[in-house]
Formats: C-alpha cells, structure tokens, sequence
C-alpha cells in the first residue's frame, strides 16, 4: 500500500531515493559489500598491482579471527548484550594451548582451554541471565578474572616454556593450494553453523526475541536466562577457537594477545548492521563488516600513514559508515 | 505548649529529613563504611601504613577519580563514554608538551587553554552522537581510536614536562600530615563544577534526560542540548584527569592508560545506574579509592599481583550482583 502511495517510486523505481532507502532497509548487506568493493577498488588505484592471490591470503587470514570475535558479539548485542571479555577469553585460550602443547599435548590443551573458556562464559551467562547484572559490566568483570588468572598461569609456566603447536600455526597462517588460507576450514563450518542457527532454529528465533522485547518473549514462555547461560558458553567457545587462530597466525602465545581486537569486533558487528539494543542484526552482515575493517586498514597502512593517523581515519570512518548506515536504515 | 510542639514537630522533621537524606544516600554511606573498615584493616596489617601511605593512595587516585567524574556525569544523563582514557592520554601529553621549558606563568595559560580543549573534545563526542543518532557506545568507541591519535600526532614517545607548580599542587599535605593535597584539589574540583552543575536546571535535565527520555521531552527539556552539554562536562573533567597525570607523573603519554573501563567499574560501584538518572560523583569517587585501597592491602598480604586484578574483577561483578539484587527485592516489594 505504501509503495504506490509514493508518487517518485511508481514512475520511476530505480531513479527513487525512497526505493533505494527501502532495498538497504530490507538487505543492509547490499550498500556493505558496494563499500567493500569500493574500498578494493581505491586499493588498486593507490597501489596498482597489491590486489592479488597474496593480499587476499593475508587479508581472509586476518578478517576470519576478527569475524569469529564479531560474531560472539553479534549474537550478544541481538539479544542487548555485549561480551567486552572475547579478548580476555582469545588470549587465555591460544596461550593455555601453547603451554600445554609441549607437556600434555595439543588435543589436551585445547580441551582444557575450550573448559575453562566454557566455564568463564558460563560464569558470565549465570551473572548477566540469573542476577541481571549489566553484560558489559559482568563480561568487563570476567575479563579481569580471566586476565588475572591467566598471568598467574604464566608465572607458573616460567620454566616449562611456550610454544604455539604446528596444528595452530597449519590453521592459523597456513594456506592450501597457496591461495586458500587454512583457516578458512574452520572458519567456514562455524559462519554456516551460526547463519543457519539464527535463521532456521527456535535457539536463534530466541535470541532476536529477547533482544527485541524481553517482556514479551518471557510472557511467551521464553526461559530467558537458560537462553542466555547458554549464549555467553556459546560465545567464550567461540572467543577461544578465535584465540587459537590468532595464537596460529602470529606464532605467539600472550595473555593480551587478543585484547587489541575487542574495540574492532564491536565495531565490525555494529557496521554490519546488528544493533547494540538488541533484536536486529545478523552474522551475514558482520562478516562483511569485519572485511571492511581489516581491509580499511590494510588501505590505510598501503597509504603509508603513519600510526596515528591510521587511528584517526580508522575512528572517523567507523563514525562515518555507521551515521551513513543508521540513517539509511532509520524508520522514519 | 504550642512552641514546645513545634520544636518537637521540627526535630521530628528534621529527623525525617535526615532518614531520607540517608536513604536517598544509603550506597555512598555503605561505601564509606566499607571504606572505613578497609583503612582500618589497612592499618592492622601493616601497622607502618601511615600518613605517605595515604598521600600516595591520594595521587595514584587522582586521575581515575576525574576519569570516575567523568564517566559518572555521562552515565548519569543516560549515555556511556568509552573514550574518556584517550581524550585523558591527549590532553596530557598537550599539557606535557606545551610545558615544556615553558616558564611557570606560562603554564597557567596551558592549562586555562587544555582545559577549553577539554569542553571542546566533549562537545565533539556530544554533538557526534546527538547528531549522527548512533548509539553513544558506538560512537565514543571510534572517537577513542581518533583521540589515541591525536595524542600520538602531538607526542610519538612518552615526554614533555610539567611546571613546577602543578606537581607540587598535588605532592605532600595541607595544614596537617593527613590531609593529602590530592585529595584537597579533588575535592574542591569537584565541589566547584559539580555540586553548582548539580543544582542548577541543567543539572535537573541531565538527571530527567537520564531517567525518562521522553518524559523529559514532554517536560520542554531540550534533550539533544543536554546530552551534549552533559559531554561537554565529560570533556572538562577528562581534561582535568589529563592534567593530574601530566602533573602526578611529569610527563605526558600517549598511549591511553586503563582509564576507561575502570570508570565505568567505579561508576557502577558508586551506585550509579548504567540505565541512567540515578546516582551522583561522590559515591563513584570512594569507589576509586576502595578499589585502589584493595590492590595496596593485596600487596601488603603478599598476594600474587595478578590475583589482585582477579579481586577487583570480582568486586566489580559481586557488588554490582548485590545492588541488582537489591533492586529486583525493592521492585518485587
């Protein structure tokens, strides 16, 4: 009814502001990948002949961990939250493995990495779902306890030694074919699995329903703190299998390894068009945002920038690109 | 007869009035009990602990306080700001280096001029998110990547200098040996922009923008002017944080110290609500202090560090788990 009631859309649609505005509204993910595509393309003409097989590797190696760390807090922020301890999480994990590698070995290093990242998501989904303390005080709290516990954990570690297990380093910075990163392999089945769950699956209908109005999902039945128990588990996992890559990729094995991709993850989800209120978004949009944002700053270090300036544009561009996003997408 | 019921009907009201003064008041005085047993226990395990004891608590405490400022003033008119460490490391290092073999006279002009930067950098974060209508965490977040910038522009390595009089502002006592002169300065500060602002009809604004929104609205408060100007005193005192680290450690940096986040911590200890309108400034700047205090006693006991950064993430978690339990209690009665 609204559509022919708009005198410029009936004569004209592709010449129509309105028609624009309302296919972006409807799939933010259009404007997203023509962004991306732009900023590929000022690549090329700063520095002719950088796009290839080479930067792709480099760019997917990277782009893959700060997706996973953005998809922990996409599904957070769908239903209100946040998870200001993926950081944390990421680094305690790749540094436990690699401590763990050279006694035990690898399998139960990531064993107990994967347990104790459960057991500090689980800590946070009992604090944020059951006593309904701010997730980004509670995450922001575990994020301390988990640091803490991890430098203790290192002091104890002194004489054994570190190091990052050829698994990781295979995954982390390995290609296949020479073109295809490795951890594409994990990558992949994670951003199917996470697509597919919150389109297809009650678990993700949850998410978007709590987030979206949580009276009304609890008058509905939704249990909302089993759902979100389950959801900061769900997402230290998934911080810590980020944390093996990114211990693979940098062959290195600290407990702040990870903390530098915090701020860019909340970013890459908030570009990607999931609101911080809760209730809208998708993952398909983040992974997007994530490529934008490790190949803005690829661009921005091919433009020999010196470091504080990459800061600045990176800031002003993250300003920009969400204004531009929420005004396009606005109701009104 | 009738005077004597009166006085009565007076003490009775004043005793009224000092009830729900206390009421209105009850985290901050818990936190100041809690903040009392501590020096207590402070003192008994480590009976040394004396009068350089608590002016350094004083000047390690300084900055984070303004930053608690700060963040408290944002948080209490509804919004978060997370680039308040950065705009911090700015304005000091533009202090530092402004300083520098400057002399002492000079230094004056450089802090009225940090200061007027200040209100502008809050203006800016204000006026972005006011305008742009993305959400404030969204925005700040990315301005704290701009101003850790501009703070490397200014300074690419730790240097500059600070004037002799700004340093010996917050070093030593006043009067007598315990009262610090950190301690001193913060409190006027404070006392000076905050208990005015909070009096005047911005003030009420930035509280009732912070509780209902568009009951503000209905109400006639101009909103958009009062987010931003409640920014704008974010700016001021981020800058004055700026300014006692150039002055406490002599030199600028510009790398953002943990600033940020643990002012949202202190905040939330200091019986402000991340939902807004409820709280003020003093309650937060205790919180500083027990917080700080905490990591000084763990190192007295000879605990690990790092174990220390696991009690005050636990703090954080467990005090914020009782003031919401509180209040789902309150709201359930």
């Amino acid at each position: 009814m609204s559509e022919t009631a708009r005198p410029g859309s009936a004569r004209n649609p592709w010449l129509s502001w309105a028609a624009w505005r309302g296919l972006f509204r409807d799939r933010p993910i259009i404007p997203l990948v023509g962004l991306l595509g732009l900023l590929v393309v000022v690549i090329e003409l700063v520095r002719p002949g950088m796009i290839g097989p080479e930067w792709a590797g480099v760019i997917l190696r990277a782009a893959v961990i700060l997706a996973i760390l953005a998809g922990c807090q996409t599904l957070t922020m769908l239903t209100g939250g946040i998870d200001l301890s993926v950081g944390a999480v990421a680094s305690m994990s790749g540094f436990v493995v690699a401590t763990l590698a050279t006694g035990p070995g690898t399998p139960a290093g990531i064993a107990v990495a994967l347990a104790v990242a459960a057991l500090a998501g689980l800590l946070s989904g009992i604090g944020v779902g059951v006593f309904r303390v701010h997730p980004l005080i509670m995450t922001l709290g575990m994020s301390l306890v988990v640091l803490g516990f991890a430098n203790v954990w290192q002091l104890q570690m002194v004489q054994t030694g570190t190091g990052v297990p050829d698994l990781f380093r295979w995954l982390g910075s390995g290609l296949s074919l020479g073109i295809v990163p490795n951890s594409l392999l994990v990558f992949v089945p994670l951003a199917v699995l996470i697509l597919v769950a919150l389109r297809r699956t009650g678990y993700g209908r949850l998410l978007y329903a709590i987030g979206d109005n949580p009276v009304a999902a609890r008058l509905s039945g939704a249990r909302g703190w089993q759902v979100l128990v389950a959801l900061y588990v769900i997402s230290a996992l998934l911080a810590a299998v980020a944390g093996f890559l990114l211990a693979g990729l940098t062959n290195i094995a600290a407990v702040t390894l990870a903390d530098s991709y915090v701020l860019p993850s909340v970013a890459a989800a908030v570009i990607g068009g999931t609101s911080i209120m809760g209730g809208r978004g998708g993952f398909g949009g983040t992974i997007v945002g994530a490529l934008i944002l490790t190949v803005l700053s690829s661009l921005l270090s091919a433009l020999g920038f010196p470091e504080a300036v990459r800061q600045i544009l990176f800031g002003s561009i993250i300003v920009a690109v969400a204004a531009a996003y929420t005004r396009i997408t606005s109701e009104s | 007869m009738s005077a004597m019921t009166d006085s009565a009907a007076a003490r009775g009201r004043s005793a009224d009035a000092l009830a729900s003064w206390a009421r209105r008041n009850s985290w901050t005085l818990g936190l100041l009990g809690f903040l009392a047993a501590l020096l207590t226990f402070t003192k008994i395990v480590q009976p040394s602990y004396g009068m350089p004891g608590i002016q350094g608590l004083a000047i390690s405490v300084l900055p984070l306080a303004l930053a608690t400022v700060a963040q408290a003033i944002v948080v209490i008119s509804g919004g978060i700001d997370l680039s308040i460490g950065s705009i911090m490391a700015l304005t000091s290092v533009i202090a530092a280096s402004l300083m520098e073999g400057q002399s002492e006279e000079f230094g004056f002009a450089v802090i009225i001029g940090v200061l007027l930067l200040g209100l502008a950098f809050g203006a800016v974060n204000g006026i972005l998110v006011v305008l742009t209508r993305v959400p404030d965490i969204v925005v700040t977040l990315a301005m704290s990547f701009v101003w850790a910038g501009c703070a490397l522009l200014v300074l690419k390595t730790p240097g500059g200098d600070s004037v002799d009089w700004l340093r010996q502002l917050i070093l030593g006592s006043l009067f007598v040996d315990f009262i610090p002169k950190a301690a001193v300065v913060l409190v006027v500060i404070v006392g000076i922009i905050w208990i005015p602002l909070r009096r005047s009809r911005l003030g009420l604004s930035i509280y009732s923008i912070g509780s209902n929104r568009l009951a503000a609205f209905r109400s006639g408060v101009a909103v958009g002017r009062t987010r931003i100007a409640a920014y704008v005193f974010m700016g001021l005192f981020a800058a004055l944080g700026g300014l006692s680290l150039t002055a406490s450690t002599g030199i600028g940096t510009p790398v953002p110290g943990p600033y940020t986040l643990m002012s949202v911590a202190a905040v939330v200890l200091g019986g402000v609500s991340l939902a807004g309108g409820r709280g003020g400034v003093f309650g937060p700047m205790v919180g500083v202090v027990i917080l700080q205090l905490i990591r000084t006693d763990m190192t007295f006991l000879n605990f690990d560090p790092n174990l220390a950064v696991v009690a005050q993430g636990i703090i954080l978690i467990g005090v914020v788990m009782v003031g919401s339990l509180v209040q789902l209690r309150r709201t359930h009665a």
